[in-house]
C-alpha cells in the first residue's frame, strides 16, 4: 500500500530539521493502548453518576419544577436545577475575552429558569449511586409547563408575527438599539466602496439564495464532566475541554466564584471541532457536588449531545455579484440570516468575514442578522459560517464563469486576492496563498485526468478561514541529560503537543524525541486561549519558540560561565555552544545541561505570546469528482483532492489529516446531514443512525496538497489549517452535480431525494421534441 | 434503563414456559441489537428477558437436499452469510444478512430477530417472503408454522401471542432456474435503515427465457412488509425482458402506500420502488439464468 | 469501583476471561458489557460513543467475534472470551497495527481508534490480505469525524502487508 505521505508544493520559507519531519507522535502510545485518559474515563474514589433532564418542548413558560419524588429515590443523593445558581440580574453583563454577554443567558443554557427555549434544553441535574439510578430519578422530576409555539427556521423567526422566544430582546439594528421587540438580535453591515453602483455597472451579474440545515460537529466522544467541591471551598473540574481556561472563566461567571478557587484539569478530549468551548455539564457537576460532598461525573447521552449542545446555524443567504466585461468583479452584495438558536450570538460575524475573503471585489455590501429560534444555542463548528457562505458564492462565480464563456477556475484565478486585496470587512491581506492554491489545482494531475462516463462530473471550489492568534504560555524545564519538559495550555486534539514540541526542538537544534510536552491544567501553565480557531500550531507553536529563545539566552550565559568568558563571546548553532574565536571550547546541549548544577541550577524557560497580527488565513481549494445515480439520486464520490495554504507544515501528515478530516466532514454537511426537525421543534434523528456522518464506504482516498506559501507573521511560517478544509466541500460537490447531471441544488444537504426532485424539474421543462 | 429479570434457559419447553408466565411483560432476546437500543430509551420495559442463545434450535443452520434451509431464530446473521450451502443456493440471504447494521451489529443480530422486531423496512423479511420461507412457531399451546409474509401486523407488531416464540424459519429447496435478490436503497452506502428495501425471486424456463413465476416483496413503504401479489402473478408466462420487467415494477408501485418520514417523502419511495424492483428482478434473473451479481461483501 | 450498596444482593456473578486472564465480577442485568469494562473492571480502553450500536467505538471481540460490547448484556459473557485494545500490545511492544496507526497518523483526537484497532484486527483475523474495498467495507461500522479515515485504511492495509 502506498505511504500516506501527501504532495507539499513550497513557495518559499526556510530548510529545517526537524519541522517538516513526521515523528511518531508523544502521545501516541497512549492513545494507541487505551492507556490515555480522556474524560469520561474520570475515575475517583466514592465516585456519583450524574443525569440531566432536558425539556421535551421546543418552546415552553417552566411554571414549577418539583424534585422531591426523584430526590427520595434510594441512591440519589442529590437533585439540583437554575434555583441553586446564583440569580442573575436581567441585565448582567459579563465579558469573558470576547465582548459583553448577558449573565442571564448563559446561565440560562446551563439550567433553564422561566423558559425552555428548545427541546433539549437542561432543566435538571441527578446526582446517584449509579447511572441507571440517576436516570430513573429523572422520570421522577415533575416539570410543569406551558407550552408555547415554536419557531424553528430563521425566515419564520423574523417576520414580525413570529412568536418571541425573549420578551426583552430587542434588535440592535447597526450598533444602535431600535427598541424593536423581535427575535433578531442584530443587524450588522460591513460596506466597502459603492456596491450598487457597482453592481448597476456590472457587465454581468448572478445572483443565488440558498438555504443550510442545522449541522452538528459530531465528535465521537460525548460532553463529560468531573467535578469535586472540597470542603475548603475549591472546586476541581476534570473535563475534556478545547480550553481549560476558557472553562475556568466561564465556570467562574456562572457559579459566581472566584476563577482562583477553580481548577480545570483538562483530560484527552476525542474531538471537539468548536463544541467543547462551552461548558454544559460542568456547572450542574460542581453544583451536585457541593450538595452532596462528593466527586460526581456526568456524560451526555448521545441524544443529549444532538439536542443539548451547539450545533451550527441553520441559514438563508442570497448572494449577488458582478462582473465586467474582462471578467474582472466589480461589486458583491450578500445578505446573510443565521438561527443562532434559543440565545443571540451565532457565527454569523464570522461567516460575513469570509463571505468574499477569496476575492479581489472593489465595492461589497454585506449585511448579516443574529436571529434567535427555538433549536440549541449554536456555536461554532469549524470554520463556522464559512461553509454556508462559500456554497452560496461559489456557485455564483460559477455561473458567472458559465455566462462570460470562460473555465471556471481561470475566473478564480483571475480575481484571487492577493497581498494588498482589502477584504469587505476592511482588512487588508499580508502576504497570502489564495492564488498559489488555485494554481496548483489547475495545474494537478486531478483537475487535468479525464472524466469519462454519464452522469458524472468534476466540481471545484475555494474557501477561506482567518484564523485567530490569542494568547498561549509555554514552559520549559531543562533535564540534566539535556531532554527538555515542556509545560503547554492547549488541549490537544489532534497532535498539537508534537507539532509545539517540534518547534520547540527545531529552535534549540534538538530532536522531536528529546521534547516531552504536557498539557497543563489551569494551576500549572499560564493561561492558554482556546484549542480552536486554528491557532495552537501557529500562536502556542510561537510561544514554544520564544521559551527555547529564552532558554538558549540562559544557556548562553551558562556556558560563558563554564568557559569564564564574557556572554558576548559565545554563540549556539548547528545544536553547539561555541566560542566565536577559540574552536576547542564547543558543547552540544546535552552536555551543557549535565553542567547546569555547577552553573545555577535548573534552567527553565518561558513564552508568553498575543500576537495582535502576523495571523495568516489559510484558503483551501478542492477539486471532486462524482456520479450521480439519475435514478435514485444518489451521488459517489469518485476523486477527491485537497489544496490548502498551510504556510508551513510542521508536522505533514497532522496537517495532511485536518485537511482529510476537514473535507470528510463538509462531504457529509454537503450530502447528508441535517438536524431533521418535525413541526414541533423536534429534532427526530437525534443518534447516529439517522444523523449521517460519512463512514468509510462512503469514501475514497483523499489526496492532499499541502501549500506552503509561508506566513511573515510566524518564526516558521505556519498558517492555521485547522478550520478552512470545512468550507469548500458542499460548494465543490454542488458544482460538481450540476456538471454531472444539470441541475443545481441550493438547499443543504443535497440528499438523493432532492437531486432526483431537481432531475424532475429539469425533465419536466424540457421542451417537447419537434417533429 | 430499567432493570429486568436475565433467564437463559436451555431447553425450548423452558423458554415457552418462562415466556408464558409473564405474558407481555417477558420478551425473548437473541443478538439483542434491536431490544437493547429499545428498552435503553425506555420503549420496551419487559420484566423478564429470555436469553433463547443457549437452545439447541435456535442455533440450528442446516441445509439438505431434501427440505431446503432452515435458520434458527438465534442463528447471527455473520453465521448466516458466511455459510457455503447459503452463499451458493440461496445468495438473496446473505444480501440481506450482509447489510443489516455493520460487522458488528452482524456478529449479534439475528434473522430470526429480525423478522419478529417486525419493523417495516426490515431487510431479511422481503427476502423470506420472495423464497416463501414459513416461521416455525412454539408456544403453550403446541407448534404452529405460519409463512412470512402473515407474520408481521403492523410496525412492531406480529401474530406471536403471549407465550410465543419464533423457533426457526424454514426456506423451500432451492429450485432448478430460480434466483432471487435483495436490494435496498439507502443514503450512504452502509449502516443505515432501508428507506426501500426489495426481495425478489423468479422461475425462470425455456431456458431462461420466460418466467415460469416471480414473487416480489417491498420493505419500507407500508406498515408491514408487503407481498407484491399482482405485480408477481403478472409476470407469470411471460418473456424475460427490459418491458416486461418494466411493467411489473410499475404495477409493483401499486402494492406501495408508503408515508413521508425523516428517512424519505412518499414520493420519493413510491419512486424508488418502480427503480429497485426492476433491478431486484433484473439481479434475480441473472442468478436464475447461474450469472453471478455481487452481495455487498463481494467486490462488484 | 462503583458504591456497592444493599442493591448488590441481587446482583449477578459472572466469570468470563478478558484479555487472556480469568476475571469475574458482580452486576445488574440492565448493565451493558461497555459499562462493566469501563466502571467496575477499570478497562477504560474501550469507549462510549452513542451507545446504540452505531458508532463502533465500543467495539470489542466476544469468543473470537467482533461486536459491539453496548449492545452486549455483561450477563451474557458467562464462560465467554473478551479481547479489548488492551489486550493488544504485549510486553515485546505494540501490536503492528497500533504500530502502523502510529507511522501513518492514522489517529487525531484518538477516541475512535481503540475501536478501530480492535476492528481491524478482527478483520486481518479473517483476511490477512484484504483490499482497501474489504477494509473499507469492514470497518463501515467504525465511525471517525477526525481523519476522513484516509490514513486508517492506509494503515491497515500496511499492517496486512506486513504481518505478511
Amino acid at each position: 500500500m502506498s505511504s500516506s505521505h501527501g504532495e507539499i508544493r513550497n513557495f518559499g520559507g526556510g530548510d529545517f530539521k526537524v519541522v517538516g519531519t513526521r515523528p511518531i507522535r508523544h502521545d501516541g502510545t497512549d492513545k494507541v493502548t487505551g492507556r490515555a485518559v480522556y474524560g469520561g474515563d474520570t475515575r475517583l474514589p466514592g465516585l456519583l453518576y450524574g443525569q440531566i433532564l432536558r425539556s421535551p418542548h421546543a418552546h415552553a413558560r417552566i411554571r414549577s419544577i418539583d424534585t422531591s419524588k426523584a430526590a427520595a429515590l434510594p441512591g440519589v443523593k442529590s437533585v439540583v436545577t437554575a434555583a441553586d445558581l446564583p440569580p442573575t440580574g436581567r441585565d448582567e453583563m459579563v465579558d469573558l475575552g470576547e465582548g459583553p454577554a448577558r449573565l442571564k443567558f448563559m446561565r440560562d443554557n446551563i439550567l433553564a429558569t422561566d423558559k425552555a427555549l428548545y427541546r433539549g434544553h437542561a432543566v435538571a441535574g441527578v446526582a446517584a449511586t449509579s447511572l441507571h439510578i440517576a436516570e430513573e430519578a429523572l422520570s421522577l422530576i415533575e416539570v410543569d409547563y406551558e407550552v408555547l409555539p415554536p419557531v424553528v427556521t430563521v425566515l419564520e423567526a423574523m417576520k414580525e408575527d413570529a412568536p418571541l422566544l425573549h420578551e426583552d430582546l430587542t434588535t440592535m439594528e447597526l450598533g444602535e438599539d431600535s427598541g424593536t421587540k423581535s427575535n433578531t438580535a442584530s443587524h450588522m453591515q460591513h460596506s466597502l466602496g459603492d456596491a450598487e453602483r457597482g453592481m448597476a455597472d456590472a457587465h454581468l451579474t448572478a445572483v443565488f439564495e440558498v438555504h443550510t440545515a442545522s449541522v452538528h460537529q459530531g465528535y465521537i466522544e460525548p460532553q463529560n464532566a468531573t467535578a469535586e467541591w472540597s470542603p475548603d471551598g475549591r472546586l476541581t473540574i476534570w473535563t475534556s475541554t478545547q480550553g481549560a481556561f476558557t472553562a475556568q472563566r466561564q465556570l467562574g461567571a456562572i457559579l459566581g466564584l472566584p476563577v482562583a478557587r477553580v481548577k480545570v484539569v483538562p483530560q484527552e478530549i476525542g474531538g471537539g471541532f468548536g463544541g467543547k468551548i462551552p461548558v454544559y455539564l460542568e456547572p450542574v457537576a460542581a453544583l451536585l457536588s457541593r450538595r452532596t460532598g462528593r466527586p460526581v461525573k456526568l456524560v451526555m447521552t448521545r441524544a443529549d449531545v444532538f439536542e443539548g449542545t451547539g450545533p451550527t446555524p441553520g441559514s438563508y443567504i442570497r448572494v449577488k455579484m458582478g462582473v465586467d466585461s474582462s471578467g474582472k468583479l466589480v461589486a458583491a452584495d450578500a445578505y446573510i440570516a443565521f438561527e443562532s438558536g434559543g440565545y443571540p450570538g451565532s457565527p454569523v460575524f464570522a461567516a460575513a468575514m469570509c463571505v468574499f475573503a477569496c476575492y479581489d471585489i472593489p465595492n461589497c455590501l454585506v449585511n448579516f442578522y443574529d436571529v434567535v429560534v427555538n433549536k440549541p444555542r449554536s456555536f461554532a463548528y469549524r470554520a463556522p459560517g464559512s461553509t454556508h457562505v462559500a456554497f452560496a458564492v461559489e456557485k455564483v462565480m460559477d455561473e458567472l464563469a458559465a455566462n462570460l464563456g470562460v473555465d471556471a477556475l481561470e475566473l478564480r484565478i483571475q480575481n484571487a486576492a492577493a497581498e494588498g486585496t482589502r477584504r469587505s470587512d476592511g482588512i487588508v491581506y499580508p502576504r497570502i496563498g489564495c492564488k498559489e492554491c488555485l494554481e496548483v489545482a489547475r495545474d494537478h494531475d486531478h483537475f487535468k485526468a479525464p472524466l469519462g462516463g454519464p452522469n458524472r462530473g468534476r466540481g471545484v471550489a475555494i474557501g477561506y478561514w482567518f484564523n485567530i492568534g490569542f494568547k498561549s504560555s509555554v514552559t520549559a524545564s531543562v533535564n540534566n541529560d539535556g531532554s527538555v519538559n515542556l509545560v503547554e495550555g492547549s488541549t490537544d486534539i489532534g497532535g498539537t503537543r508534537t507539532s509545539i514540541a517540534m518547534q520547540f526542538a527545531e529552535t534549540l537544534g534538538l530532536a522531536a524525541e528529546d521534547i516531552n510536552p504536557s498539557v497543563g491544567d489551569t494551576s500549572s501553565i499560564g493561561y492558554t486561549d482556546v484549542t480552536g480557531g486554528s491557532r495552537v500550531t501557529y500562536a502556542t507553536g510561537w510561544a514554544a519558540y520564544e521559551a527555547a529563545q529564552d532558554v538558549k539566552a540562559q544557556m548562553l550565559k551558562r556556558v560563558a560561565m563554564v568557559w569564564e568568558v564574557e556572554e558576548d563571546e559565545v554563540e549556539y548553532a548547528d545544536g553547539k555552544f561555541r566560542h566565536k574565536t577559540d574552536a576547542s571550547k564547543s558543547l552540544n546541549f546535552k552536555e551543557l545541561a549535565g553542567k547546569m548544577g555547577d552553573t545555577g541550577g535548573p534552567v527553565v524557560g518561558n513564552g508568553s505570546v498575543d500576537p495582535a497580527a502576523g495571523v495568516g488565513g489559510s484558503f483551501c481549494v478542492n477539486i471532486v469528482d462524482l456520479e450521480v445515480d439519475p435514478e435514485t439520486g444518489k451521488v459517489d464520490i469518485l476523486r477527491y483532492t485537497v489544496i490548502q495554504d498551510a504556510g508551513k507544515a510542521i508536522h505533514p501528515s497532522y496537517v495532511e489529516g485536518q485537511m482529510q478530516g476537514g473535507s470528510v466532514q463538509g462531504i457529509g454537511w454537503g450530502l447528508n446531514e441535517e438536524y431533521f426537525y418535525t413541526d414541533e421543534g423536534r429534532m427526530a434523528n437525534s443518534s447516529f443512525l439517522d444523523y449521517r456522518i460519512p463512514t468509510t464506504l462512503d469514501l475514497p482516498m483523499i489526496d492532499t496538497v499541502i501549500v506552503e506559501v509561508p506566513n511573515p507573521g510566524h518564526p516558521f511560517g505556519v498558517r492555521g489549517v485547522g478550520e478552512a478544509s470545512i468550507a469548500p466541500p458542499p460548494a465543490a460537490i454542488s458544482c460538481a452535480i450540476k456538471n454531472a447531471v444539470g441541475v443545481q441544488l441550493c438547499v443543504l444537504p443535497m440528499r438523493p431525494d432532492r437531486i432526483l426532485a431537481a432531475l424532475d424539474d429539469a425533465r419536466a421543462q424540457e421542451p417537447v421534441a419537434a417533429g | 434503563m430499567r432493570d429486568f429479570e436475565y433467564t437463559a434457559p436451555g431447553t425450548l419447553r423452558e423458554a415457552v414456559k418462562l415466556l408464558a408466565e409473564k405474558g407481555d411483560r417477558a420478551r425473548v432476546m437473541a443478538g439483542g441489537t434491536d431490544l437493547i437500543v429499545q428498552m435503553r430509551v425506555n420503549r420496551i420495559q419487559p420484566d423478564r428477558v429470555v436469553d433463547i442463545k443457549n437452545i439447541p434450535e435456535m442455533n440450528e443452520l442446516t441445509f439438505t437436499p431434501r427440505t431446503g434451509l432452515r435458520i434458527g431464530a438465534a442463528v447471527s446473521c455473520r453465521r448466516i452469510y458466511e455459510d457455503a450451502d447459503i452463499v451458493q443456493r440461496y445468495p438473496a440471504i446473505v444480501d440481506s444478512a450482509a447489510i443489516i447494521g455493520g460487522i458488528q451489529i452482524q456478529g449479534r443480530a439475528s434473522f430470526g430477530g429480525n423478522v419478529c422486531n417486525s419493523s417495516p423496512s426490515a431487510d431479511s423479511i422481503p427476502t423470506l417472503i420472495a423464497y416463501g420461507a414459513t416461521c416455525e412457531i412454539a408456544g403453550p399451546d403446541g407448534k404452529r408454522r405460519v409463512p412470512v409474509e402473515e407474520f408481521c401486523t403492523g410496525p412492531g407488531a406480529n401474530v406471536l401471542s403471549p407465550g410465543e416464540l419464533l423457533v426457526s424459519l424454514r426456506i423451500p429447496l432451492n429450485r432448478k432456474g430460480s434466483g432471487a435478490h435483495y436490494l435496498r436503497f439507502i443514503p450512504r452506502n452502509e449502516m443505515d435503515i432501508a428507506v426501500v428495501g426489495v426481495g425478489a425471486y423468479v422461475e425462470l424456463g425455456g431456458r431462461g427465457k420466460v418466467f415460469k413465476m416471480a414473487r416480489i416483496s417491498l420493505a419500507a413503504v407500508a406498515p408491514i412488509p408487503v407481498f407484491a401479489s399482482e405485480a408477481s402473478a403478472q409476470l407469470s408466462g411471460q418473456p424475460v425482458n427490459d418491458d416486461t420487467i418494466a411493467q411489473a415494477a410499475e404495477a409493483a408501485k401499486s402494492a406501495a402506500r408508503p408515508i413521508s418520514d425523516m428517512r424519505g417523502t412518499a414520493e420519493f419511495r413510491t419512486h424508488l420502488v418502480g427503480v429497485l424492483v426492476k433491478r431486484a428482478l433484473n439481479g434475480a434473473v441473472k442468478r436464475a439464468r447461474g450469472e453471478k451479481v455481487a452481495n455487498a461483501i463481494e467486490e462488484a | 469501583m462503583r458504591e456497592r450498596t444493599l442493591h448488590d444482593m441481587s446482583k449477578i456473578h459472572v466469570q468470563c476471561v478478558i484479555n487472556g486472564e480469568e476475571t469475574d465480577f458482580l452486576c445488574e442485568a440492565r448493565e451493558s458489557l461497555l459499562e462493566v469494562l469501563r466502571e467496575n473492571l477499570g478497562f477504560t480502553g474501550t469507549k462510549e460513543g452513542c451507545n446504540d450500536g452505531n458508532c463502533g467505538a465500543c467495539s470489542v471481540t466476544l469468543d473470537g467475534v467482533l461486536v459491539d460490547s453496548c449492545l452486549v448484556l455483561a450477563v451474557e459473557v458467562q464462560g465467554k472470551e473478551i479481547s479489548t485494545v488492551e489486550g493488544l500490545a504485549t510486553v515485546d511492544g505494540l501490536h503492528p497495527l497500533q504500530q502502523k496507526f502510529l507511522e501513518h497518523a492514522g489517529l487525531q483526537c484518538g477516541i475512535c481508534t481503540p475501536g478501530f484497532l480492535v476492528a481491524s484486527k478482527a478483520l486481518l483475523d479473517v483476511n490477512p490480505n484484504p483490499s482497501e474495498h474489504h477494509v473499507r467495507h469492514w470497518l463501515a461500522g467504525n465511525l471517525c469525524r477526525c481523519t476522513g479515515y484516509d490514513k486508517i485504511v492506509r494503515a491497515v492495509l500496511d499492517a496486512a502487508g506486513t504481518a505478511n
